[in-house]
């Protein structure tokens, strides 16, 4: 068996998608060969698409769900912040 | 030279104080500066025509810090700032204490007053914060987006 593609990714939720989704976080194994932030998304929550207005950080930095992770990066959901 | 503070709070404090305070432990002996600029939000009793009694500000800490430097480093490329201070409250809040302060220290009034309001528009909508209202009404809710500030 080969673990090349082997990948762990941590993913935290906040605010009322944490509350909407029941937990703060999960972390997913995958083998495939590329895993982008959606495919995480749906492996993670089981659900198909994120909610337009959701952002998206990798390694708490701002990005969107095309992008490629890689293994062990900190993957963030979350709906629009509202600090100040 | 430029220096910068970013301090996440977990109960409340007096932003006068924390000026005061960083002006001597960060810029003893200055006198490069001629302007500062600085910017409280206090928590209101009302929001949407609704009264509210507290508010439970939830926040990723790690991101936060990281935002909230990313800010500022743009802002100390836009403007001419010496020192940059952000104080920003989490857990719960009580109607009349602060949420947050931008102070900007620079050599003219332009710099700080321009950098002041960049700072806070850029920390509404970049810096990972929410805020969960709890009503006199015992409901409770989430605000859901913060307004533009320039309109």
């Amino acid at each position: 068996m080969c673990y090349d593609n082997y990948m762990k990714i941590k993913i935290h939720y906040f605010a009322s998608l944490r509350e909407n989704i029941g937990r703060s976080e999960d972390v997913i194994e995958s083998q495939t060969e590329s895993l982008t932030v959606k495919q995480a998304w749906q492996q993670a929550t089981g659900l198909p698409e994120l909610q337009d207005d959701l952002l998206i950080a990798v390694n708490q930095e701002y990005t969107s769900e095309d992008v490629l992770l890689s293994d062990g990066d900190e993957l963030a959901f979350f709906p629009p912040v509202t600090g100040g | 030279m430029t220096s910068r503070k970013v301090i996440i709070k977990k109960s409340t404090f007096d932003p006068w104080q924390e000026q005061e305070a960083y002006q001597a432990q960060s810029m003893q002996g200055q006198t490069s500066y001629g302007a500062t600029a600085s910017f409280i939000g206090t928590m209101r009793h009302f929001n949407e025509g609704d009264e509210v009694a507290a508010m439970e500000l939830e926040h990723y800490p790690k991101m936060t810090e990281k935002q909230l430097n990313l800010i500022i480093v743009t802002a100390e490329k836009k403007w001419l700032i010496q020192n940059t201070l952000i104080i920003h409250r989490v857990g719960k809040i009580l109607p009349g204490e602060p949420i947050m302060l931008v102070a900007v220290w620079s050599a003219h009034r332009a710099a700080a007053f321009d950098a002041c309001r960049y700072l806070m528009e850029e920390l509404k909508h970049r810096a990972p914060f929410w805020k969960k209202e709890q009503l006199v009404t015992g409901d409770s809710r989430w605000v859901e987006k913060n307004t533009d500030g320039y309109e």
